[in-house]
Protein backbone atom coordinates (compact mmCIF):
# COMPACT_ATOMS: atom_id res chain seq x y z
CA UNK A 1 0.00 0.00 0.00
CA UNK A 2 2.75 2.45 0.88
CA UNK A 3 4.25 2.76 -2.59
CA UNK A 4 7.47 4.75 -2.80
CA UNK A 5 5.63 7.37 -4.82
CA UNK A 6 3.05 7.86 -2.07
CA UNK A 7 5.73 8.25 0.61
CA UNK A 8 7.62 10.64 -1.66
CA UNK A 9 4.59 12.87 -2.11
CA UNK A 10 3.85 12.69 1.62
CA UNK A 11 7.36 13.75 2.58
CA UNK A 12 7.66 16.33 -0.20
CA UNK A 13 4.15 17.56 -0.98
CA UNK A 14 3.79 19.38 -4.29
CA UNK A 15 1.93 22.68 -4.47
CA UNK A 16 1.01 22.73 -0.80
CA UNK A 17 -0.16 26.01 0.71
CA UNK A 18 -3.20 28.15 -0.04
CA UNK A 19 -2.68 30.68 -2.81
CA UNK A 20 -4.42 33.64 -4.42
CA UNK A 21 -6.16 34.25 -6.69
CA UNK A 22 -8.85 31.58 -6.51
CA UNK A 23 -12.43 31.11 -7.74
CA UNK A 24 -13.65 28.74 -5.04
CA UNK A 25 -12.49 27.38 -1.70
CA UNK A 26 -13.82 24.26 0.05
CA UNK A 27 -13.10 22.58 3.35
CA UNK A 28 -13.59 18.82 3.57
CA UNK A 29 -13.13 16.55 6.59
CA UNK A 30 -13.05 12.85 7.17
CA UNK A 31 -14.92 12.53 10.47
CA UNK A 32 -13.73 9.03 11.30
CA UNK A 33 -10.03 9.89 11.36
CA UNK A 34 -9.91 13.66 11.57
CA UNK A 35 -8.27 14.22 8.18
CA UNK A 36 -8.90 17.79 7.04
CA UNK A 37 -8.30 19.61 3.81
CA UNK A 38 -8.89 23.15 2.58
CA UNK A 39 -8.60 23.40 -1.18
CA UNK A 40 -8.80 26.25 -3.69
CA UNK A 41 -9.09 26.25 -7.47
CA UNK A 42 -8.38 28.93 -10.07
CA UNK A 43 -9.79 28.29 -13.53
CA UNK A 44 -9.15 30.41 -16.67
CA UNK A 45 -11.97 31.44 -18.99
CA UNK A 46 -11.09 28.72 -21.50
CA UNK A 47 -11.51 26.02 -18.83
CA UNK A 48 -7.83 25.63 -18.11
CA UNK A 49 -7.02 24.84 -14.46
CA UNK A 50 -4.46 27.47 -13.49
CA UNK A 51 -3.93 26.40 -9.89
CA UNK A 52 -5.02 23.88 -7.28
CA UNK A 53 -3.75 24.94 -3.88
CA UNK A 54 -4.43 23.22 -0.59
CA UNK A 55 -3.55 22.89 3.06
CA UNK A 56 -4.53 20.30 5.60
CA UNK A 57 -3.58 17.64 8.03
CA UNK A 58 -4.00 13.91 8.12
CA UNK A 59 -2.52 10.57 7.26
CA UNK A 60 0.05 9.98 4.55
CA UNK A 61 -2.56 8.65 2.12
CA UNK A 62 -4.80 11.71 2.36
CA UNK A 63 -1.92 14.18 2.12
CA UNK A 64 -0.10 12.38 -0.69
CA UNK A 65 -3.36 12.12 -2.64
CA UNK A 66 -3.73 15.91 -2.45
CA UNK A 67 -0.18 16.37 -3.71
CA UNK A 68 -0.69 14.00 -6.67
CA UNK A 69 -3.99 15.71 -7.48
CA UNK A 70 -2.24 19.08 -7.59
CA UNK A 71 0.28 17.76 -10.09
CA UNK A 72 -2.27 16.10 -12.32
CA UNK A 73 -4.90 18.83 -12.34
CA UNK A 74 -2.83 21.99 -12.55
CA UNK A 75 -2.28 22.87 -16.20
CA UNK A 76 -4.92 20.49 -17.52
CA UNK A 77 -8.50 21.44 -18.35
CA UNK A 78 -11.58 21.11 -16.19
CA UNK A 79 -12.92 18.33 -18.43
CA UNK A 80 -9.66 16.40 -18.56
CA UNK A 81 -9.14 16.59 -14.83
CA UNK A 82 -12.72 15.54 -14.11
CA UNK A 83 -12.21 12.41 -16.17
CA UNK A 84 -9.15 11.64 -14.03
CA UNK A 85 -11.25 12.18 -10.91
CA UNK A 86 -13.84 9.80 -12.31
CA UNK A 87 -11.27 7.10 -13.07
CA UNK A 88 -9.61 7.57 -9.67
CA UNK A 89 -12.97 7.27 -7.89
CA UNK A 90 -13.79 4.13 -9.89
CA UNK A 91 -10.44 2.63 -8.89
CA UNK A 92 -10.83 3.53 -5.22
CA UNK A 93 -14.35 2.17 -4.98
CA UNK A 94 -13.46 -1.03 -6.83
CA UNK A 95 -12.44 -3.04 -3.73
CA UNK A 96 -9.16 -3.91 -5.45
CA UNK A 97 -11.00 -5.63 -8.34
CA UNK A 98 -10.69 -2.77 -10.84
CA UNK A 99 -7.88 -2.71 -13.40
CA UNK A 100 -6.66 0.90 -13.36
CA UNK A 101 -6.25 2.84 -16.59
CA UNK A 102 -2.67 4.03 -16.23
CA UNK A 103 -2.89 6.36 -19.23
CA UNK A 104 -5.65 8.34 -17.54
CA UNK A 105 -4.35 8.13 -13.99
CA UNK A 106 -0.64 8.76 -14.38
CA UNK A 107 1.03 8.85 -10.94
CA UNK A 108 -2.32 8.36 -9.22
CA UNK A 109 -2.12 4.69 -10.20
CA UNK A 110 0.18 4.26 -7.19
CA UNK A 111 -2.93 4.39 -4.98
CA UNK A 112 -4.35 1.19 -6.51
CA UNK A 113 -3.32 -0.77 -3.41
CA UNK A 114 -5.36 1.50 -1.14
CA UNK A 115 -8.58 0.22 -2.72
CA UNK A 116 -8.08 -3.08 -0.87
CA UNK A 117 -8.38 -1.29 2.48
CA UNK A 118 -11.97 -0.02 2.81
CA UNK A 119 -11.08 2.06 5.87
CA UNK A 120 -8.48 4.01 3.89
CA UNK A 121 -10.41 4.67 0.69
CA UNK A 122 -11.96 7.78 2.25
CA UNK A 123 -8.47 9.08 2.99
CA UNK A 124 -7.38 8.74 -0.64
CA UNK A 125 -10.58 10.32 -1.96
CA UNK A 126 -10.66 13.31 0.40
CA UNK A 127 -8.71 15.74 -1.81
CA UNK A 128 -10.28 14.46 -5.02
CA UNK A 129 -13.82 14.94 -3.76
CA UNK A 130 -12.88 18.37 -2.46
CA UNK A 131 -11.49 19.25 -5.89
CA UNK A 132 -14.66 18.14 -7.66
CA UNK A 133 -16.72 20.16 -5.19
CA UNK A 134 -14.52 23.24 -5.67
CA UNK A 135 -14.79 23.01 -9.46
CA UNK A 136 -18.58 22.83 -9.26
CA UNK A 137 -18.65 25.90 -7.07
CA UNK A 138 -16.27 27.79 -9.33
CA UNK A 139 -18.50 27.04 -12.33
CA UNK A 140 -21.65 27.71 -10.33
CA UNK B 1 6.01 -16.74 31.70
CA UNK B 2 4.65 -14.08 33.98
CA UNK B 3 6.20 -13.37 37.33
CA UNK B 4 2.74 -13.35 38.91
CA UNK B 5 2.71 -16.50 41.01
CA UNK B 6 0.66 -19.36 39.63
CA UNK B 7 -0.16 -17.41 36.48
CA UNK B 8 1.07 -19.13 33.35
CA UNK B 9 0.41 -16.93 30.35
CA UNK B 10 1.63 -19.59 27.91
CA UNK B 11 -0.95 -22.03 29.25
CA UNK B 12 -3.65 -19.36 28.97
CA UNK B 13 -2.65 -18.60 25.37
CA UNK B 14 -3.36 -22.24 24.48
CA UNK B 15 -7.03 -21.62 25.32
CA UNK B 16 -7.19 -18.97 22.58
CA UNK B 17 -6.50 -20.76 19.28
CA UNK B 18 -6.55 -17.51 17.28
CA UNK B 19 -3.37 -16.41 19.04
CA UNK B 20 -1.45 -19.12 17.19
CA UNK B 21 -2.70 -17.84 13.83
CA UNK B 22 -0.26 -16.93 11.17
CA UNK B 23 -1.39 -13.99 9.07
CA UNK B 24 -0.75 -13.82 5.30
CA UNK B 25 2.97 -13.46 4.67
CA UNK B 26 3.86 -15.58 7.69
CA UNK B 27 3.34 -12.86 10.28
CA UNK B 28 2.37 -14.15 13.72
CA UNK B 29 -0.65 -12.36 15.17
CA UNK B 30 0.12 -9.89 17.97
CA UNK B 31 -3.29 -8.93 19.34
CA UNK B 32 -3.13 -5.67 21.29
CA UNK B 33 -6.74 -4.58 20.77
CA UNK B 34 -8.64 -6.22 23.63
CA UNK B 35 -9.94 -2.85 24.84
CA UNK B 36 -11.86 -2.82 21.58
CA UNK B 37 -12.96 -6.45 21.79
CA UNK B 38 -11.29 -9.44 23.40
CA UNK B 39 -10.59 -12.83 21.87
CA UNK B 40 -12.60 -15.86 23.01
CA UNK B 41 -11.26 -19.00 24.68
CA UNK B 42 -12.21 -22.44 23.34
CA UNK B 43 -14.26 -23.02 26.52
CA UNK B 44 -16.66 -20.20 25.61
CA UNK B 45 -16.91 -21.21 21.96
CA UNK B 46 -17.50 -24.85 22.93
CA UNK B 47 -20.22 -23.99 25.47
CA UNK B 48 -22.08 -21.95 22.86
CA UNK B 49 -21.64 -24.59 20.18
CA UNK B 50 -22.86 -27.32 22.53
CA UNK B 51 -25.92 -25.33 23.50
CA UNK B 52 -26.82 -24.48 19.92
CA UNK B 53 -26.26 -28.06 18.80
CA UNK B 54 -28.05 -29.99 21.55
CA UNK B 55 -30.16 -27.81 23.86
CA UNK B 56 -31.51 -24.80 22.00
CA UNK B 57 -35.07 -23.61 22.46
CA UNK B 58 -36.66 -20.27 23.30
CA UNK B 59 -36.45 -19.21 26.94
CA UNK B 60 -39.14 -18.47 29.48
CA UNK B 61 -42.09 -19.64 27.38
CA UNK B 62 -41.49 -23.05 25.79
CA UNK B 63 -42.66 -25.92 27.99
CA UNK B 64 -40.79 -28.71 26.19
CA UNK B 65 -37.43 -30.22 27.12
CA UNK B 66 -35.32 -27.98 24.90
CA UNK B 67 -37.12 -24.84 26.02
CA UNK B 68 -36.60 -25.80 29.60
CA UNK B 69 -32.91 -26.64 29.09
CA UNK B 70 -32.34 -23.30 27.40
CA UNK B 71 -34.21 -21.45 30.13
CA UNK B 72 -32.18 -23.15 32.84
CA UNK B 73 -28.89 -22.41 31.07
CA UNK B 74 -29.90 -18.78 30.40
CA UNK B 75 -30.93 -18.19 34.01
CA UNK B 76 -27.82 -19.99 35.30
CA UNK B 77 -25.76 -17.53 33.29
CA UNK B 78 -27.56 -14.75 35.14
CA UNK B 79 -26.63 -16.39 38.46
CA UNK B 80 -22.97 -16.63 37.44
CA UNK B 81 -22.82 -13.01 36.36
CA UNK B 82 -24.60 -11.85 39.52
CA UNK B 83 -22.02 -13.68 41.63
CA UNK B 84 -19.16 -12.41 39.46
CA UNK B 85 -19.97 -8.75 40.17
CA UNK B 86 -21.22 -9.24 43.71
CA UNK B 87 -24.85 -8.35 42.96
CA UNK B 88 -26.94 -8.70 46.12
CA UNK B 89 -29.72 -10.31 44.04
CA UNK B 90 -29.74 -12.23 40.75
CA UNK B 91 -32.84 -10.24 39.75
CA UNK B 92 -30.69 -7.14 39.58
CA UNK B 93 -28.87 -8.46 36.51
CA UNK B 94 -30.59 -7.28 33.33
CA UNK B 95 -29.36 -8.70 30.03
CA UNK B 96 -29.04 -6.14 27.26
CA UNK B 97 -27.35 -6.36 23.90
CA UNK B 98 -24.34 -4.30 25.00
CA UNK B 99 -23.21 -1.63 27.47
CA UNK B 100 -24.64 1.11 25.24
CA UNK B 101 -28.12 -0.37 25.58
CA UNK B 102 -27.68 -0.62 29.35
CA UNK B 103 -26.75 3.07 29.51
CA UNK B 104 -29.65 4.05 27.25
CA UNK B 105 -32.05 1.96 29.33
CA UNK B 106 -31.21 4.00 32.42
CA UNK B 107 -31.24 7.31 30.53
CA UNK B 108 -34.75 6.56 29.21
CA UNK B 109 -36.01 6.03 32.76
CA UNK B 110 -35.57 9.74 33.46
CA UNK B 111 -38.16 12.32 32.53
CA UNK B 112 -40.34 9.49 31.27
CA UNK B 113 -44.09 10.07 31.70
CA UNK B 114 -44.63 6.31 32.12
CA UNK B 115 -42.68 6.46 35.39
CA UNK B 116 -43.82 8.21 38.50
CA UNK B 117 -40.88 7.94 40.84
CA UNK B 118 -39.54 11.29 42.06
CA UNK B 119 -35.90 10.22 41.64
CA UNK B 120 -36.38 9.83 37.89
CA UNK B 121 -38.36 13.00 37.30
CA UNK B 122 -36.40 15.35 35.08
CA UNK B 123 -37.02 18.71 33.48
CA UNK B 124 -35.53 22.17 32.95
CA UNK B 125 -33.31 23.13 35.88
CA UNK B 126 -32.26 19.54 36.59
CA UNK B 127 -28.70 18.51 35.83
CA UNK B 128 -26.91 15.44 34.51
CA UNK B 129 -23.17 15.06 35.19
CA UNK B 130 -20.75 13.04 33.05
CA UNK B 131 -17.06 13.55 32.27
CA UNK B 132 -14.82 14.60 29.43
CA UNK B 133 -13.18 11.15 29.29
CA UNK B 134 -16.36 9.26 28.43
CA UNK B 135 -16.91 6.87 25.56
CA UNK B 136 -19.62 8.20 23.22
CA UNK B 137 -21.99 5.61 24.69
CA UNK B 138 -21.85 7.44 28.03
CA UNK B 139 -22.24 10.85 26.38
CA UNK B 140 -24.85 10.64 23.65
CA UNK B 141 -27.66 8.96 25.69
CA UNK B 142 -27.36 11.80 28.22
CA UNK B 143 -27.29 14.46 25.49
CA UNK B 144 -30.51 12.98 24.12
CA UNK B 145 -32.00 12.92 27.62
CA UNK B 146 -31.11 16.59 28.09
CA UNK B 147 -32.73 17.39 24.74
CA UNK B 148 -35.89 15.49 25.61
CA UNK B 149 -36.34 17.00 29.04
CA UNK B 150 -34.69 20.43 28.93
CA UNK B 151 -32.26 19.35 31.66
CA UNK B 152 -28.65 20.58 31.58
CA UNK B 153 -25.71 18.33 30.76
CA UNK B 154 -22.50 19.06 32.66
CA UNK B 155 -19.18 17.29 32.94
CA UNK B 156 -15.97 16.82 34.91
CA UNK B 157 -12.91 18.09 33.04
CA UNK B 158 -9.79 15.95 32.63
CA UNK B 159 -6.32 16.96 33.85
CA UNK B 160 -3.24 17.09 31.61
CA UNK B 161 -2.13 13.81 33.15
CA UNK B 162 -5.40 12.19 32.09
CA UNK B 163 -7.07 12.03 35.49
CA UNK B 164 -10.56 13.16 36.34
CA UNK B 165 -10.41 16.75 37.59
CA UNK B 166 -12.61 16.69 40.70
CA UNK B 167 -11.60 20.11 41.99
CA UNK B 168 -15.01 21.55 41.17
CA UNK B 169 -16.90 18.51 42.55
CA UNK B 170 -18.93 20.47 45.13
CA UNK B 171 -20.21 22.93 42.54
CA UNK B 172 -20.57 20.45 39.69
CA UNK B 173 -22.56 17.88 41.65
CA UNK B 174 -25.19 19.92 43.48
CA UNK B 175 -28.82 19.93 44.59
CA UNK B 176 -29.95 20.14 40.97
CA UNK B 177 -28.04 17.00 39.96
CA UNK B 178 -30.23 13.95 39.32
CA UNK B 179 -27.63 11.52 37.99
CA UNK B 180 -23.86 11.26 37.72
CA UNK B 181 -22.57 8.76 35.14
CA UNK B 182 -18.86 8.23 34.60
CA UNK B 183 -16.46 5.60 33.33
CA UNK B 184 -14.99 3.29 35.94
CA UNK B 185 -11.96 2.94 33.68
CA UNK B 186 -11.24 5.09 30.62
CA UNK B 187 -11.08 3.25 27.30
CA UNK B 188 -8.46 5.70 26.02
CA UNK B 189 -6.39 6.86 28.99
CA UNK B 190 -6.51 3.64 30.99
CA UNK B 191 -7.29 5.78 34.05
CA UNK B 192 -9.22 4.01 36.79
CA UNK B 193 -11.43 6.60 38.44
CA UNK B 194 -11.82 6.86 42.15
CA UNK B 195 -15.55 6.42 42.72
CA UNK B 196 -16.01 7.07 46.43
CA UNK B 197 -15.50 10.86 46.66
CA UNK B 198 -17.91 11.44 43.77
CA UNK B 199 -20.42 8.95 45.16
CA UNK B 200 -20.24 10.59 48.59
CA UNK B 201 -21.08 13.95 47.03
CA UNK B 202 -23.88 12.41 44.93
CA UNK B 203 -25.40 10.92 48.08
CA UNK B 204 -25.11 14.27 49.87
CA UNK B 205 -27.24 15.95 47.22
CA UNK B 206 -29.56 12.99 46.59
CA UNK B 207 -28.35 12.21 43.07
CA UNK B 208 -28.10 8.71 41.61
CA UNK B 209 -24.80 7.39 40.29
CA UNK B 210 -24.01 5.10 37.37
CA UNK B 211 -20.71 3.58 36.25
CA UNK B 212 -19.75 2.58 32.75
CA UNK B 213 -17.67 -0.42 33.77
CA UNK B 214 -17.11 -1.80 30.25
CA UNK B 215 -13.35 -1.41 30.66
CA UNK B 216 -13.06 -2.42 34.33
CA UNK B 217 -15.19 -5.54 34.81
CA UNK B 218 -13.04 -7.54 32.32
CA UNK B 219 -9.81 -6.60 34.05
CA UNK B 220 -10.31 -6.46 37.81
CA UNK B 221 -12.61 -7.88 40.46
CA UNK B 222 -15.59 -5.52 40.57
CA UNK B 223 -18.06 -5.77 43.43
CA UNK B 224 -21.10 -3.62 42.80
CA UNK B 225 -22.25 -3.73 46.43
CA UNK B 226 -18.82 -2.63 47.60
CA UNK B 227 -18.73 0.18 45.03
CA UNK B 228 -22.04 1.37 46.41
CA UNK B 229 -23.28 3.04 43.21
CA UNK B 230 -26.79 2.63 41.80
CA UNK B 231 -26.19 1.32 38.28
CA UNK B 232 -23.31 -0.43 36.51
CA UNK B 233 -23.13 -1.19 32.78
CA UNK B 234 -20.72 -3.58 31.09
CA UNK B 235 -20.47 -5.74 28.00
CA UNK B 236 -19.69 -9.38 27.23
CA UNK B 237 -17.40 -9.12 24.24
CA UNK B 238 -14.63 -7.30 26.11
CA UNK B 239 -14.47 -10.01 28.80
CA UNK B 240 -13.74 -13.08 26.64
CA UNK B 241 -17.47 -13.51 26.02
CA UNK B 242 -19.41 -13.13 22.78
CA UNK B 243 -20.71 -9.91 21.26
CA UNK B 244 -24.45 -9.20 21.38
CA UNK B 245 -24.74 -9.49 25.15
CA UNK B 246 -24.36 -6.75 27.72
CA UNK B 247 -25.38 -6.30 31.33
CA UNK B 248 -27.07 -3.67 33.40
CA UNK B 249 -26.83 -4.09 37.12
CA UNK B 250 -29.12 -1.83 39.13
CA UNK B 251 -30.40 -1.65 42.68
CA UNK B 252 -33.57 -3.68 42.93
CA UNK B 253 -35.72 -0.90 44.34
CA UNK B 254 -34.62 1.45 41.56
CA UNK B 255 -35.20 -1.09 38.81
CA UNK B 256 -38.65 -1.69 40.32
CA UNK B 257 -39.38 2.03 40.26
CA UNK B 258 -38.25 2.54 36.67
CA UNK B 259 -40.58 2.37 33.68
CA UNK B 260 -39.96 -0.38 31.10
CA UNK B 261 -37.54 0.45 28.27
CA UNK B 262 -38.52 -1.68 25.27
CA UNK B 263 -42.00 -3.14 25.11
CA UNK B 264 -42.77 -6.60 23.76
CA UNK B 265 -42.98 -10.28 24.56
CA UNK B 266 -41.78 -11.60 27.91
CA UNK B 267 -41.67 -8.19 29.59
CA UNK B 268 -45.36 -8.24 30.48
CA UNK B 269 -47.52 -9.62 33.23
CA UNK B 270 -50.85 -9.15 31.44
CA UNK B 271 -51.91 -7.27 28.32
CA UNK B 272 -55.27 -5.73 27.44
CA UNK B 273 -55.95 -3.82 24.25
CA UNK B 274 -55.55 -0.46 25.96
CA UNK B 275 -52.93 -1.10 28.64
CA UNK B 276 -50.51 -3.62 30.16
CA UNK B 277 -48.96 -4.58 33.43
CA UNK B 278 -45.34 -5.59 33.52
CA UNK B 279 -43.29 -8.59 34.60
CA UNK B 280 -41.09 -8.23 37.67
CA UNK B 281 -37.43 -7.36 37.14
CA UNK B 282 -35.24 -8.38 35.43
CA UNK B 283 -37.79 -9.56 32.83
CA UNK B 284 -39.49 -6.16 32.73
CA UNK B 285 -36.40 -4.96 30.85
CA UNK B 286 -35.91 -7.99 28.59
CA UNK B 287 -38.48 -7.56 25.85
CA UNK B 288 -38.51 -10.09 23.03
CA UNK B 289 -36.39 -13.19 22.56
CA UNK B 290 -33.10 -12.32 24.24
CA UNK B 291 -29.59 -13.21 23.00
CA UNK B 292 -29.89 -16.66 24.60
CA UNK B 293 -26.71 -18.35 23.45
CA UNK B 294 -24.75 -15.14 23.94
CA UNK B 295 -25.89 -14.94 27.58
CA UNK B 296 -24.89 -18.57 28.09
CA UNK B 297 -21.55 -17.81 26.43
CA UNK B 298 -21.04 -14.91 28.81
CA UNK B 299 -21.74 -17.29 31.70
CA UNK B 300 -18.97 -19.53 30.36
CA UNK B 301 -16.69 -16.49 30.03
CA UNK B 302 -17.27 -15.67 33.69
CA UNK B 303 -16.45 -19.29 34.61
CA UNK B 304 -13.24 -18.98 32.62
CA UNK B 305 -12.20 -15.68 34.23
CA UNK B 306 -13.00 -17.06 37.69
CA UNK B 307 -10.88 -20.15 37.05
CA UNK B 308 -7.90 -17.98 36.10
CA UNK B 309 -8.62 -15.53 38.93
CA UNK B 310 -9.45 -11.84 38.51
CA UNK B 311 -6.73 -10.80 40.96
CA UNK B 312 -4.19 -12.76 38.93
CA UNK B 313 -5.41 -11.14 35.73
CA UNK B 314 -5.16 -7.70 37.27
CA UNK B 315 -1.62 -8.39 38.54
CA UNK B 316 -0.52 -9.73 35.16
CA UNK B 317 -1.89 -6.70 33.34
CA UNK B 318 -0.24 -4.39 35.84
CA UNK B 319 3.08 -6.01 34.99
CA UNK B 320 2.43 -5.57 31.28
CA UNK B 321 1.45 -1.93 31.59
CA UNK B 322 4.44 -1.14 33.82
CA UNK B 323 6.69 -2.79 31.23
CA UNK B 324 5.08 -0.87 28.38
CA UNK B 325 5.23 2.44 30.26
CA UNK B 326 8.99 1.90 30.59
CA UNK B 327 9.56 0.77 27.01
CA UNK B 328 7.34 3.10 24.96
CA UNK B 329 8.70 6.50 26.07
CA UNK B 330 12.15 5.45 24.82
CA UNK B 331 10.81 5.92 21.31
CA UNK B 332 11.63 9.49 20.25
CA UNK B 333 8.59 11.66 19.63
CA UNK B 334 6.20 9.28 21.39
CA UNK B 335 3.72 11.01 23.70
CA UNK B 336 1.53 8.98 26.03
CA UNK B 337 -1.99 10.37 26.46
CA UNK B 338 -2.89 9.31 29.98
CA UNK B 339 -1.15 8.44 33.25
CA UNK B 340 2.52 7.58 32.84
CA UNK B 341 2.72 5.54 36.03
CA UNK B 342 1.12 2.13 36.53
CA UNK B 343 -0.93 3.43 39.46
CA UNK B 344 -4.73 3.58 39.30
CA UNK B 345 -4.64 2.74 35.63
CA UNK B 346 -5.36 -0.33 33.57
CA UNK B 347 -3.59 -1.96 30.63
CA UNK B 348 -4.65 0.49 27.95
CA UNK B 349 -2.07 2.90 26.54
CA UNK B 350 -2.87 5.54 23.94
CA UNK B 351 -0.14 7.58 22.34
CA UNK B 352 0.86 9.80 19.45
CA UNK B 353 4.03 9.62 17.35
CA UNK B 354 5.24 13.03 16.31
CA UNK B 355 4.54 13.81 12.67
CA UNK B 356 2.90 10.46 11.88
CA UNK B 357 -0.83 9.97 11.67
CA UNK B 358 -2.19 7.06 13.78
CA UNK B 359 -3.76 5.50 10.68
CA UNK B 360 -0.33 5.19 9.15
CA UNK B 361 1.04 3.79 12.42
CA UNK B 362 -1.71 1.18 12.65
CA UNK B 363 -1.45 0.21 9.00
CA UNK B 364 2.31 -0.40 9.09
CA UNK B 365 2.10 -2.29 12.40
CA UNK B 366 -0.52 -4.57 10.86
CA UNK B 367 0.98 -4.91 7.37
CA UNK B 368 4.54 -5.57 8.44
CA UNK B 369 4.31 -7.12 11.90
CA UNK B 370 0.77 -8.48 12.28
CA UNK B 371 0.29 -6.21 15.29
CA UNK B 372 -3.37 -5.31 15.86
CA UNK B 373 -3.84 -1.98 17.62
CA UNK B 374 -6.69 0.50 17.40
CA UNK B 375 -6.25 3.87 15.75
CA UNK B 376 -8.60 6.83 15.69
CA UNK B 377 -10.55 8.55 18.45
CA UNK B 378 -11.78 5.29 20.01
CA UNK B 379 -15.35 6.62 20.33
CA UNK B 380 -14.07 9.33 22.67
CA UNK B 381 -13.82 12.36 20.41
CA UNK B 382 -14.33 15.02 23.13
CA UNK B 383 -11.37 13.59 25.03
CA UNK B 384 -9.17 13.86 21.94
CA UNK B 385 -10.36 17.43 21.37
CA UNK B 386 -9.40 18.19 24.98
CA UNK B 387 -5.84 17.06 24.23
CA UNK B 388 -5.85 18.91 20.91
CA UNK B 389 -5.27 15.83 18.77
CA UNK B 390 -7.46 14.23 16.11
CA UNK B 391 -6.55 10.64 16.92
CA UNK B 392 -4.26 8.30 18.84
CA UNK B 393 -2.82 4.83 18.50
CA UNK B 394 -3.99 2.55 21.30
CA UNK B 395 -2.48 -0.68 22.57
CA UNK B 396 -4.64 -2.52 25.07
CA UNK B 397 -3.60 -5.64 26.96
CA UNK B 398 -5.40 -8.61 28.43
CA UNK B 399 -4.67 -11.82 30.27
CA UNK B 400 -3.19 -13.52 27.19
CA UNK B 401 -0.66 -10.81 26.28
CA UNK B 402 3.07 -11.05 26.93
CA UNK B 403 6.00 -8.70 27.38
CA UNK B 404 7.42 -10.18 24.15
CA UNK B 405 4.40 -8.72 22.35
CA UNK B 406 5.19 -5.31 23.83
CA UNK B 407 8.75 -5.73 22.55
CA UNK B 408 7.28 -6.45 19.11
CA UNK B 409 5.21 -3.27 19.35
CA UNK B 410 8.29 -1.21 20.20
CA UNK B 411 10.20 -2.73 17.25
CA UNK B 412 7.21 -2.06 15.02
CA UNK B 413 7.04 1.58 16.08
CA UNK B 414 10.73 2.07 15.33
CA UNK B 415 10.08 0.68 11.88
CA UNK B 416 7.09 3.02 11.39
CA UNK B 417 9.39 5.93 12.11
CA UNK B 418 11.89 4.65 9.58
CA UNK B 419 9.21 4.45 6.86
CA UNK B 420 7.90 7.96 7.46
CA UNK B 421 11.10 9.57 8.73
Amino acid sequence: MYQELILEHYKHPQGRGLREPFDAEVHHVNPTCGDELTLRVKVADGGKVLDVSYDGQGCSISQAAASVLHELATGSTVDESLSVVEEFTRLMQGRGQVEPDEDVLGDAVAFAGVAKFPARVKCALLAWMAYKDALMRSQG
Amino acid sequence: MSAVSGFDVERIRKDFPVLTRELPGGRPLVYLDSGNSSQKPAQVVETMRDHLTWHYGNVGRALHVLGSESTVAYEEARDKIAAFVGAPSRDEIVFTKNASEALNLVAYAFGNPVGEDERFRMGPGDEIVISEMEHHSNIVPWQLLAQRTGATLRWFPVTDEGRLDVEGLEELVNERTKIVSIAHQSNVLGTVNSVSPILARAREVGALMMLDASQSVPHQAVDVAELGVDFVAFTGHKMVGPSGIGVLWGRRELLDAMPPFLGGGEMIEAVWMDHSTYAPVPHKFEAGTPPIVEAIGLGAAVDYLNAVGMDQIKAHEKELVAYALEALPEIPGLRIIGPRTPIARGGTISFTLEGIHPHDVGQILDDVYGIAVRVGHHCARPLHLRFGIPATTRASFYLYNTTAEIDALVRGLHHVQKVFG
